[in-house]
């Protein structure tokens, strides 16, 4: 009824091929960016940033770049968590080393650092596919994990082995360390994200992105119709870990504050972003979004239901929600193989035409 | 984005829920996982010794203590959101189990003015309260482990290791890699030759570590070990018949549960311990009657009597006497977390205190101070009797050498407070 394309005229190319060509979604958009930029940083307390927006804001950057990797560019990558250790480390070594320098520099800075290691570890993608390079993606995860705890001169030489993030601010506000304000970690991460998000869906249905697209749906086509495939796949794996070092660096400097790579960045890291864009749609921006919610917050929501509802034992919760967990996701993968991603776009095609489907 | 409205609607709920005068102590455990074994009993018994005084006592000084239990599996993420969730309702004190979590609650703690008792554990140069104003991890720190260990060595080589060859199997992470530094500097004093092993998260994999300990042949062994890793080292070193006696953990590697998989072939390994192993005091006794049998025990309620569970015990009991301190000094009964910081810092245990608990002999005596959050470092040695099935305390309480750890601690204390701009808290 509201929700269609009739009655709204694009006039110009750029409006004809906008991203939301539908009103009503034109405006959800703009609602919901208003509500997380004006509304929400002036409501927002310790619990809501430290344990629900940031880790859903940052594992929304890491599932962006993962999707650009393995969604669009169709490379299988397992070393999402070796690259944002690269990230947290570089982020690490550039805030101890310059620490007059405003974090947002060092952490894009970070993410410059990952891109640069990502390319390096994308050189076997040129000769290997499919499961030999998630294997090789998976050598570059251990061989990371090992090398930052191996070098001492990654965490400065540290008793522990542990990084700890200095207080660091940008144009004066506190950004890291504990006299932060909820606020400003909240808009920090903000930022990346709405950044982070804007740039993968440009690059996706640029040239670039129709490059990465055609080498994942079928690379000797690609060839021959005129696509570069070193040029291509490295530029994925560049951008990938661009946004994966983004996430990395705010993941320990903004979110946890002190990581230890081993238990930070281990393969379970790699493998929970995969599971992220898995569940939430591969090639799609909107599924990274999804998929970081829902394995963020659903662990969240059922542990307040089970315990602080329901006064459970907190291991029976925390079992159940293994359980439940597991058991969505083989739902989710049965109903729709191809995400909450494509949920969403067959909710949208049913909703174009409610109330009067024939 | 639809799902948000589901979690502000929650939000909505926890903040209708009523505040009552009480004592609150998180426990922030882990019930699953690969650290579950060691996390469970420890959590029982935190939960089980406020039972008790609520049951027996109605309290400390008139008021209830409540324990909110948080699951953090231990993982460092899941300890985060469990700090945020807890520290609203007004927690005293908070004892994470982990070390992870702990370097990660030092500065969030310190700026809410909540304090941290990391027990034996967390990172060792807390114990400069002049630079750490808010974390305490008294009565012993992995560095009195360490040089308890090589003490122990020292004992029954008749004081002379020069030549010798130990070898560390540690975890690797922040919790195995803070005795390295000890170590090394007691290798140059006592002239034994260290050999590292790094096992990594979680600890099931030791396979190479103790090839090589049989090609190496090194004469003792000392562990830092925690959760499955316990189990699997102390099962490798008996499949290359590794002699026990040689081989010393921490006292986070030496609980009941960790020696019972290998059996026979675990007798007479040893763990350095910081608390009293078994279950002979008068204070099981009121366990028994006002919470086991009333019902009221934590989790299965068949852990009394554990190595891990009797810390748990020890850990309650620690928090509570500083309470009935910080109520002292401040003259009210609902103390608040600033308050319990002055109790801790100024908790003297005796004999007598731990007598009128119930639990003589429980743990050593020691005084913290403003400048001592570590108290004084006493640590025993205990054996495990595996005919018998427990552990046997063989050596007592004794002092550490505080000559190599004290430069430690300042050196390590001092380059915190350089990095972050602390400012003195003791003047």
């Amino acid at each position: 009824m509201f929700y269609r394309e009739a009655g709204d005229f694009s006039t110009t190319y750029p409006q004809d091929s906008q991203t939301f060509p539908i009103k009503f979604d034109r405006y959800r958009y703009y609602v919901v960016l208003f509500i997380a930029v004006v509304i929400i940083p002036f409501v927002i307390n310790d619990y809501w940033v430290n344990s629900i927006f940031m880790p859903f804001l940052i594992y929304a950057i890491a599932a962006i770049g993962l999707n650009i990797l393995v969604g669009y560019c169709g490379q299988v990558s397992l070393g999402t968590g070796g690259f944002m250790a690269v990230g947290a480390y570089a982020c690490y070594k550039l805030m101890t080393g310059f620490p007059e320098v405003s974090m947002f520099i060092h952490v894009l800075l970070a993410g410059g650092i990952t891109a640069m290691v990502g390319v390096l570890f994308g050189l076997p993608s040129l000769r290997i596919k499919g499961f030999y390079l998630a294997v090789a993606t998976l050598a570059a995860q251990f061989f990371l994990v090992w090398l930052f705890n191996k070098v001492s001169w990654f965490y400065n030489y540290s008793a522990s082995g542990q990084i700890n993030a200095p207080q660091r601010d940008t144009f004066g506000i506190l950004i890291t360390g504990p006299n932060t304000e909820a606020w400003a970690t909240y808009m920090f991460c903000l930022i990346f994200t709405i950044f982070s998000a804007v740039v993968a869906r440009n690059l996706t249905r640029g040239s670039v992105g129709r490059q990465w697209m055609a080498i994942r749906d079928m690379d000797i086509a690609a060839e021959i119709i005129g696509v570069n495939p070193l040029k291509a796949k490295l530029t994925a794996f560049a951008v990938s870990s661009f946004f994966v070092g983004i996430s990395g660096a705010l993941f320990f400097a903004v979110y946890l504050g002190a990581v230890e790579v081993g238990e930070a960045f281990g393969i379970t890291k790699s493998f929970l972003v995969l599971f992220m864009i898995i569940i939430g749609g591969l090639g799609s921006i909107f599924g990274s979004f999804a998929g970081a919610a829902f394995l963020v917050l659903l662990p969240v929501l059922l542990k307040i239901i089970g315990v602080d509802w329901f006064g459970w034992p907190t291991d029976i919760v925390a079992h159940l929600n293994l359980v439940i967990v597991g058991g969505l996701i083989v739902v989710f993968l049965i109903a729709e193989p191809h995400g909450l991603a494509q949920l969403w776009r067959v909710a949208k095609e049913k909703l174009r035409l409610w109330p009067f489907p024939h | 984005m639809n799902y948000k409205l589901g979690t502000w609607a929650v939000a909505g709920l926890m903040a209708a829920s009523p505040v009552m005068a009480d004592l609150v102590f998180p426990s922030l455990s882990y019930r699953t996982g690969p650290y579950a074994a060691g996390g469970i009993p420890f959590a029982d018994g935190y939960a089980d010794y406020f039972t008790l005084l609520n049951e027996r006592d109605g309290g400390i000084g008139g008021v209830m203590t409540r324990v909110v239990e948080c699951e953090t599996g231990y993982n460092t993420e899941k300890g985060v959101e469990c700090y945020e969730s807890t520290k609203g309702e007004g927690a005293l004190v908070y004892q994470p189990l982990s070390t992870g979590i702990t370097y990660q609650l030092i500065p969030k703690a310190t700026a809410d003015d909540i304090p941290i008792h990391s027990m034996g554990y967390g990172r060792t140069s807390a114990a400069n309260g002049d630079v750490f104003s808010h974390v305490f991890n008294y009565p012993a720190n992995y560095w009195n482990g360490a040089s308890a260990a090589i003490n122990h060595i020292l004992d029954v080589n008749g004081g002379d290791i020069s030549g010798k060859k130990i070898a560390l199997v540690y975890h690797n992470s922040a919790y195995g890699k803070e005795p390295i530094r000890t170590l090394e500097k007691l290798s140059e004093k006592h002239g034994f030759e260290l050999l590292q092993l790094a096992v990594d998260h979680p600890g099931q994999e030791q396979k190479s570590q103790w090839l090589q300990i049989r090609r190496e042949r090194p004469d003792n062994v000392i562990m830092y070990g925690w959760g499955v890793m316990n189990q699997v080292a102390i099962q490798e070193a008996a499949n290359i018949r590794f002699p026990m006696e040689n081989f010393i953990g921490i006292w986070w590697s030496g609980a009941e549960i960790d020696v019972q998989p290998a059996g026979d072939k675990a007798n007479g390994y040893k763990a350095l311990s910081m608390s009293a192993v078994g279950d002979d005091f008068p204070l099981y006794d009121d366990l028994r009657q006002y919470v086991v049998e009333a019902g009221k025990a934590a989790g299965a309620g068949d852990q009394l009597g554990t190595v891990p569970y009797n810390r748990g015990l020890y850990a309650a009991m620690l928090a509570a006497e500083a309470v009935k301190v910080a109520q002292e000094m401040h003259g009210v009964a609902d103390i608040t977390s600033g308050q319990m910081r002055d109790g801790m810092e100024n908790l003297v245990i005796t004999e007598e205190i731990m007598a009128a608990n119930g639990v003589p002999g429980f743990g050593p005596e020691f005084t913290v101070s403003c400048e001592n959050h570590g108290g004084d470092g006493l640590v025993a040695v205990t054996q495990w009797d595996a005919a018998a099935g427990e552990f046997v305390q063989i050596a007592d309480f004794a002092p550490t050498d505080m000559e190599i750890i004290q430069p430690l601690i300042d050196e390590d204390s001092a380059a915190y407070k350089a990095e972050n701009n602390i400012e003195s808290n003791c003047n």
